[in-house]
């Protein structure tokens, strides 16, 4: 097996395993319990989201997908700060979680 | 001969990563509290996107793809912790709960 086919073979099944990975993720930000579980699996599936297209831009060798992971990084912090921040504004008005 | 090393090292990479990244999305499912899922997700889930970061660098052959990479994985690095950080103690404060088997709070104890 060459160099490229064992990458090929590397980068698909890895988008595999992150697409199930995603699916486990998908799976807390429904059940909860709380808003801060959400706002994790939120954070998570971003990172993730990033592994993706990672990948993706391994398996074709389009390297501008490069830059698309980076936007969804930034976009996953800044939400998940502005999240957080609600979850503490909300905890000193005294609600409950 | 370098490129086809390099190949196989960056097809290891990117399974690697993977390979993190779904031990961080069991880590969510499966754990008890919101305090250990943080800490899979803040840890796993970040070396499993920036060894596949890692592995985009290895096989890239021109210069500002390695350098957009790079700042990928340092920003995902620098990121990561202070939302961990800032979602932890927002939980803390609007008083969620640890796990029955947690033994010691460090901000509540008496010292």
């Amino acid at each position: 097996m060459s160099g490229t086919q064992a990458l090929q073979w590397a980068a698909q099944l890895a988008i595999g395993l992150l697409l199930v990975a995603m699916l486990l993720v998908l799976v807390r930000l429904v059940r909860g319990p709380n808003l801060g579980d959400r706002i994790l699996a939120l954070d998570t599936l971003t990172i993730l989201a990033v592994g993706l297209i990672g990948a993706l831009a391994v398996l074709t060798g389009f390297t501008l997908y490069i830059d698309i992971a980076i936007a969804i990084a930034l976009v996953g912090f800044l939400s998940t700060v502005a999240l957080a921040r609600y979850l503490l504004a909300r905890a000193n008005r005294g609600e409950a979680p | 001969m370098i490129g086809e090393a390099l190949r196989y090292l960056a097809a290891a990479a990117v399974l690697a990563g993977a390979a993190f990244g779904l031990l961080a999305a069991i880590g969510i499912a499966r754990l008890p509290d919101l305090y250990t899922r943080l800490h899979a997700a803040s840890k796993a889930g970040v070396v499993g996107s920036g060894l596949i970061l890692v592995a985009v660098i290895l096989i890239s052959t021109d210069g500002p793809v390695m350098m957009r990479a790079g700042l990928g994985i340092v920003f995902l690095l620098l990121s990561t912790p202070v939302a961990a950080h800032l979602l932890a103690r927002a939980a803390y404060k609007s008083a969620e709960l640890p796990t029955a088997g947690t033994t010691l709070d460090v901000i509540d104890a008496p010292n």
